[in-house]
C-alpha cells in the first residue's frame, strides 16, 4: 500500500525531507515506523512518539488504508 | 478561537475581542522568547507546526476550558516560523464574570497547549548549534 508520511522537528531534520510517499506492506503505524526508523536512522523510539492518521490522533494499532496520511509526532514543545 | 500566525501577534487587538458586558475579569498570558535556556545562550527560535492537527487540538483545548470554567471568551494564538529574542511567541486570553475562572481557564489553556498541541521549538544557540526541544528539555539530534 502507499502512504503519505509527513515529518516534523527532529524527524524532519534526520530524514532530510518534509514528506514522502511510502510503498509499504505494513498494515499499521507501528510496522510503518519500524521500517522508516531503520531507513532514516531516527533516534526517537516509538515510546516517545504519538501517531496521527489523516489529521487526527490515532493508536499505533489502527489499521492503515491505501492513501492514508501518517504523521509520527515527536514530543511537542510549543509555548 | 485558536490560530497559528506567521506574523507578529497584536496582543492589544486580541484582548479587545474578549470584551463583553457580562465580563468582569480579563486574564491574558504572554509567552516571550528569552535569551537563554538550560544555561545556554539562545539567539532566536524557530517554531514548526503540524497545522491541521494543531488547529484542531487547540480548538479542543479552548472548548474544554469553556466546559470546565465559567468563562465568557477564550482565545489563543501561537506563532510559527522564526522568532527573535523578546518576541511574543504565544498569547492566551480569557474573559469571565469573575477573576477566579479567568485565571484558572488561562492557566489551563497554556498548560494544555504546551503539553498537547503539535508545535515544536528549535533553539538556535550562540555557539552556532541548534536543537529541537522536547518535554525533558533535551535536544534530539
Amino acid at each position: 500500500m502507499k502512504y503519505r508520511v509527513l515529518y516534523f522537528a527532529s524527524l524532519r531534520d534526520r530524514a532530510g525531507i518534509d514528506a514522502e510517499q511510502v510503498e509499504s506492506r505494513a498494515g499499521d503505524a507501528r510496522g510503518l515506523y519500524t521500517e522508516l526508523r531503520a531507513r532514516h536512522g531516527f533516534a526517537l523510539g516509538e515510546d516517545r512518539l504519538r501517531v496521527a492518521i489523516n489529521g487526527a490522533f490515532a493508536s499505533w494499532e489502527q489499521p492503515l488504508h491505501d492513501g492514508d496520511e501518517v504523521v509520527f509526532i515527536p514530543p511537542v514543545s510549543g509555548g | 478561537m485558536f490560530r497559528l500566525s506567521e506574523t507578529p501577534i497584536d496582543a492589544v487587538e486580541l484582548a479587545r475581542e474578549l470584551a463583553h458586558t457580562r465580563a468582569g475579569a480579563c486574564v491574558t498570558f504572554e509567552g516571550w522568547v528569552r535569551d537563554h535556556n538550560e544555561g545556554r545562550a539562545v539567539l532566536r527560535l524557530g517554531y514548526q507546526a503540524y497545522v491541521p492537527l494543531a488547529l484542531a487540538e487547540g480548538e479542543r483545548i479552548l472548548a474544554e476550558a469553556r466546559a470546565k470554567f465559567v468563562v465568557v471568551e477564550a482565545a489563543c494564538v501561537h506563532r510559527v516560523g522564526t522568532l527573535e529574542i523578546g518576541e511574543l511567541a504565544v498569547w492566551v486570553g480569557v474573559s469571565a464574570a469573575h477573576r477566579g475562572a479567568a485565571f484558572d481557564a488561562c492557566r489551563y489553556v497554556i498548560d494544555e497547549v504546551k503539553r498537547r498541541v503539535p508545535i515544536w521549538k528549535n533553539e538556535h544557540y550562540a555557539d552556532g548549534e541548534s536543537g529541537w526541544l522536547h518535554p525533558d528539555n533535551t535536544p534530539v539530534e
